[in-house]
Parts: structure tokens; C-alpha cells; sequence
């Protein structure tokens, strides 16, 4: 699909808009359905549409098979740390109350942390798995 | 808060923490550390847990400050604090014997994803004995299951791929069986604690979405702990994973099960409804009497001494439902001292048949001709081991055994005693085939075998040891079981 300009052009104008409406669901799960796994997942149908349009090897100069494998240990890393932190500010495990002067805004705090851990690692497993059914049958 | 008020979610958190951050590092010797880290601190936490709750009764820790029944609740008593000593300690003596074990057998590359792997099961296995809450139960239930088909992959084998998936597959249809049985029960009570779910189901019993419930869990739950019939996941899964996975699944993931299996049906669904109403101890007692007779059965004509060993753990788990199915607190007691006694007995068991793997790479029988004169250290902890799985007194097989004895007898079940010990003779039969093999047959060629290094024997032997040690003193987990024992049939002082 290398040559068809209107979908390398489409392709690279959706992206951005694709990786926004995955912040917007992120930072709006507190309202609306949605949250970490929501996200990840959008987050990583915008570079799934990029390999389909400019080739496996363009995404990953860009967004290296190491790094995603990392994103997926760091999200779970950021999630039981939130944990730990609040355990160590005297609450008890996830009890994000402590996070901040008040409760209302230590929760807030709290489930976005979480939430956040969610979103990298669901991004690093989808896109780790991705990787591997698209490359398959080529040397590593 | 003091830190020994975390110790129900240290539990957990330490090794989920550890896991994600192997991956990370890359380096073999690092990753081993924290896998090693990890395994200590979770059986000394385990430990300081169960004198806790053997002081002063259950621990109740709320997640995230929600009070339950509404929030996520940990509670350990003293049956899942027994539960967690015992994977705990098997985690500690494989973690150890893995750094040489798994260099030899598992891609350089891969190490540190195995330890990943490795962290992640355990922490999995001891969230679902720590947590008081049923789909907290499941959530760990599918991290462990995850990383163990991972783990089995690893082996050397192919055919360690295909045992792995069969094993998903099997695995899958189970959890998806206890997942519907959890969703049942909260569509009849909207409630997920245990301790909530155990109040609410006597004023409910009679509505057939409980029954339902009860059926899909148990078809669901046995399939993991690998109950005649809805074993055949076991046999291959365990011939052909690393030799460390075989030692650390064949004494935890099992008996997890198992634990599993009582908590839903003593203390949630209660001793009450499940033996009253629905009548599983007879049921239970059919299955357990055929697990143990005709696994024990073929076992005895194994070749591959991985998967006769396999296949005795079928038998094994055939004894821990039969105590069940007694419906006694004798029964019960000694089903949960053969939860840890099968532990330490398979556990040194699978890490003598590792060192073999290790120095001649194959566990086929006829390999095995003449290691006892080369091997000896190893092929003694094999017949220690083995002299434990049979039920020679002085070691902790006799003692389970003698309980479910007492248990059987105390029934007025005679016959069931006489099959325990005839079972017990084919165990001799099957542990003889290799005894035999190892010290009455000339090794095939001259070719030099060196006994295996001393990183392995030294876990093998520890566990050897704990064997003869808790065999000859038995009293304090003797105790331990009958007040476990007490708290499931809900007698308890």
C-alpha cells in the first residue's frame, strides 16, 4: 500500500486524532465509560493503522519492539507502586485518600495513577503481541 | 500503621512488584536475585503470618480503605495462612535450585522473562489463598494459570508447546466454569466477599441458581486440581516443562486447587449444604477411591519417570479429596496435611529427577541404569523421597497417611483403609521400578557422570530433609491441620 497516496495521507492525518480520543478516554473514565484498558487499546489501533499503511519496519524505527515490551512492565510498576506509595504515606494498600491534602482529590490522584499503569501496560501487551503475528515468518 | 499490618498484602504486592521489574533488567544473574528475593520474603511473611493467626485469630486487611464487605477484602485464618507457608516454602527451595537448573535447560534470552514469569505465578497463587473476595479470587486464579502454561512452554521438549496449549485450553474451560459459578452466585446474593457470600446462602439454598452455581463450580475446580477424570492436562504438562517449573507446579499449583476447592465449598457454600444438600462427599469419595487406584495403576507402567511421577500426583490428589470426602474433621485434617506433605515429598522428587536432567538430560528409565553408584546423592534423595510419597514411618507420608486412616476407620469405612494401603504398595511398586534401575543395573557405557552440582542438591535435600524432619516431629503441623481442619467444618472453639 505504499503508493496509495490518499491512504498514506489519511492514515497520517487520523493517527494524532486517534491518539487524543485514547487521552480523552483515558482522562475521562472518572465520567464516562471508559479508563486504562479502553485507551490502550485505542492507543495502539493508532499505530496498528500506521504499520497496515507504511510497513512494519517504519512504525518500529519508530516505536521499538524493546520499548513496548518495557511499557508493558512499567504500567503494572506504576500500578503497584501507586499502591506502595499509599502504604507508605500510612494508608492501607490503594487507599489513595492519603495522596493528597484532601480525600476527594487523593482519589482523584489515585485512580488516574492506576488507571494510567493500565493504559501503558495495555499498550505495551497489544502492541508486543502485534508486533509478533505482524512479523511473523521474518528473521528477528 | 506498623508494617506487620501490611503483611496480608505484602504477601502479594512484593512478588507482583519483583516480576515486572525482571523483565525489565535483562541481566540473568539480577533477575535470579530478585526471583530469589521475592520467594524469601513471601515464606518469611507467610510465616510471621501464621504464628499471627495462630496467636490471636484472622487477620482482615481492607484494599484501598474500603471497609467489606463492599471493598476488597484480605482475610487470612488459619487454613489460607497454612496454605501460604506451604507455597511459600516450596517457592523458596525452587528459587534457589533454579538458577543452575534453568540455565541449563530454559534460552539464555528468555531467563529473565521465565523469572518474570516465575514471580507472576506465585504472587498469583498466594493472592488467591490471601484474598477474601471470590472474583479476587478468580483475577489471581487466571494470573497464575497465565504465566504456568508461559512456564511449561519453556520446556526443552517441543512437545512442551502443545502440552502447554493443551493445558490452556483445559485451564481456560475451568476458569470460565468457576467464573460462571462466581457470576451466579453474586446474581442471587449481590455479594462477592466469602465471609458476606457464607451468611447469605443458608436463606438461599433452596433456589436452583445456587445448585447451579455449586455444579459449574466444581466441575470448574476440579478440572484445575486435576481430579479423576478431568486430569489429562497433568501427565504431560509436568513430563515436559523446565525441571524447576515441574517441582514448583506439582507442589503448589495443585494444592492451591485444592485449597480453592474447600474454601468455596466449607466456608462459603458451608460443611452444611455441601455434604447435606448436594451430597459431594459420596460423590468425591467414588472419584478420589478411582484417582488413586487406576492412576496409581499407571503409573506403575510409566517409562518416563517425569510422567510416572506425574501421574502419582493424580493418585496424590485422589488422597486429599478422599479426606474430603470423610466429612470429618479427621478427614479434613488429613487432607490438609497431605496438602503440605505431597508438597515437600513431589517437590523433592521433581528436584532429584532434575539433577538427573542436568547430568544426563533424559529421565527415560533405561537412562537412569546404574546412577545410583554415579549419582548418589541425587538417587538417595530420589528413594528418600520416594520412601515419603509410599508412607514409611519416620517420614511425612506416613503421617497423612495414618490420618486418613484414622479418618476411614473412624467412618466405619474399613474398606476404604485397606484400598489406602493397598494404593500405598503400588506406590512402592512404581518408586521400586526406578530404584531398581538406579542401583541393581551396570550404567550402559563407561562414560564418566559426575554427581549434579552442589547449587542443586543443596534445595533438593533441604526439602529431603524437612521431610524426615516434620515425619519424626509432627505435632506443631499436626496442630496446625486440626485447627484448620476445625475452622472449614466451622467447629472451631
Amino acid at each position: 500500500m505504499r503508493e496509495e497516496l490518499v491512504l498514506r495521507v489519511g492514515a497520517k492525518v487520523l493517527a494524532p486524532f486517534i491518539v487524543a480520543f485514547a487521552l480523552y478516554v483515558h482522562f475521562h473514565g472518572d465520567y464516562s465509560p471508559g479508563g486504562g484498558f479502553q485507551a490502550g487499546v485505542i492507543l495502539v489501533a493508532a499505530f496498528v493503522l500506521l504499520v497496515l499503511v507504511y510497513g512494519l519496519e517504519a512504525v518500529q524505527q519508530v516505536l521499538p519492539p524493546r520499548f513496548v515490551q518495557a511499557c508493558a512492565a512499567v504500567g503494572v510498576l506504576l500500578y503497584a507502586g501507586t499502591g506502595i506509595v499509599t502504604m507508605l504515606l500510612g494508608a492501607n494498600y490503594l487507599g489513595y485518600n492519603v495522596l493528597a491534602h484532601d480525600p476527594e482529590h487523593g482519589q482523584h490522584y489515585g485512580i488516574l495513577l492506576v488507571e494510567a499503569g493500565v493504559l501503558i501496560t495495555v499498550f505495551g501487551v497489544m502492541a508486543t503481541i502485534f508486533y509478533h503475528l505482524a512479523g511473523r515468518g521474518r528473521s528477528e | 500503621m506498623r508494617i506487620v499490618d501490611h503483611l496480608p498484602i505484602l504477601q502479594v504486592v512484593v512478588p507482583l512488584v519483583l516480576a515486572p521489574l525482571c523483565a525489565l533488567v535483562r541481566s540473568r544473574r539480577l533477575a535470579w536475585g530478585l526471583a530469589a528475593a521475592g520467594s524469601v520474603s513471601s515464606l518469611v511473611v507467610s510465616l510471621r503470618l501464621l504464628s499471627a493467626v495462630m496467636a490471636s485469630g484472622p487477620i482482615s486487611y481492607a484494599i484501598g480503605d474500603w471497609a467489606p464487605p463492599f471493598g476488597i477484602e484480605y482475610r487470612i485464618d488459619v487454613v489460607n495462612a497454612w496454605v501460604l507457608v506451604v507455597v511459600s516454602t516450596i517457592a523458596a527451595a525452587v528459587a534457589f535450585y533454579a538458577r543452575v537448573s534453568v540455565q541449563a535447560e530454559v534460552g539464555d534470552r528468555r531467563i529473565p522473562l521465565f523469572y518474570a514469569a516465575y514471580l507472576l505465578c506465585l504472587s498469583g497463587l498466594l493472592g488467591i489463598a490471601a484474598t477474601g473476595d471470590v472474583f479476587n479470587v478468580f483475577v489471581f486464579l487466571e494470573i497464575s494459570s497465565l504465566s504456568a502454561y508461559a512456564l511449561i512452554s519453556l520446556g526443552r521438549d517441543r512437545r512442551a508447546l502443545t502440552s502447554a496449549f493443551r493445558y490452556l485450553i483445559m485451564g481456560s474451560v475451568g476458569a470460565t466454569f468457576i467464573v460462571i459459578g462466581i457470576g451466579l452466585l453474586y446474581a442471587t446474593t449481590g455479594t462477592l466477599n466469602m465471609e458476606d457470600l457464607s451468611e447469605i446462602l443458608p436463606q438461599v439454598w433452596d433456589a436452583r441458581t445456587v445448585k447451579v452455581a455449586y455444579g459449574f463450580l466444581a466441575v470448574g475446580l476440579c478440572l484445575k486440581l486435576a481430579l479423576f477424570p478431568l486430569h489429562l492436562w497433568l501427565p504431560n504438562a509436568y513430563a515436559f516443562a523446565p525441571s524447576a517449573v515441574t517441582a514448583f507446579m506439582a507442589a503448589t499449583a495443585t494444592k492451591v486447587a485444592v485449597y480453592m476447592l474447600l474454601r468455596f465449598f466449607l466456608t462459603i457454600f458451608g460443611a452444611a449444604f455441601s455434604f447435606g444438600v448436594m451430597g459431594l462427599d459420596r460423590l468425591l469419595l467414588l472419584l478420589a477411591l478411582t484417582a488413586i487406584f487406576s492412576m496409581s495403576l499407571v503409573a506403575i507402567f510409566q517409562a518416563n519417570v517425569k510422567r510416572l511421577l506425574a501421574y502419582s500426583s493424580v493418585a496424590q490428589i485422589g488422597y486429599m479429596i478422599l479426606g474430603l470426602s470423610f466429612a470429618s474433621v479427621t478427614g479434613l485434617t488429613a487432607t490438609l496435611l497431605h496438602l503440605f506433605n505431597h508438597a515437600l515429598m513431589k517437590g523433592a522428587l521433581f528436584m532429584a529427577l532434575g539433577c538427573v536432567v542436568y547430568r544426563i538430560g533424559s529421565v527415560h528409565i533405561d537412562a537412569m541404569a546404574g546412577l545410583g553408584r554415579r549419582m548418589p546423592l541425587t538417587m538417595a534423595a530420589f528413594v528418600a523421597g520416594g520412601l515419603s510419597l509410599v508412607g514409611v514411618p519416620l517420614t511425612v507420608g506416613f503421617v497423612s497417611k495414618w490420618y486418613l486412616i484414622l479418618g476411614a476407620l473412624e467412618r466405619g469405612w474399613w474398606p476404604v483403609a485397606v484400598l489406602v494401603l493397598i494404593t500405598s504398595v503400588m506406590a512402592l511398586v512404581y518408586v521400586w521400578r526406578v530404584v531398581e534401575v538406579a542401583y541393581f543395573k551396570p550404567p550402559p557405557d563407561d562414560e564418566p557422570i559426575a554427581e549434579a552440582p552442589a547449587s542443586l542438591l543443596v534445595p533438593t535435600w533441604a526439602l529431603v530433609a524437612l521431610n524426615v524432619y516434620l515425619g519424626i516431629d509432627a505435632g506443631r503441623t499436626i496442630g496446625v491441620a486440626e485447627q484448620a481442619a476445625r475452622t472449614l467444618m466451622g467447629t472451631a472453639p
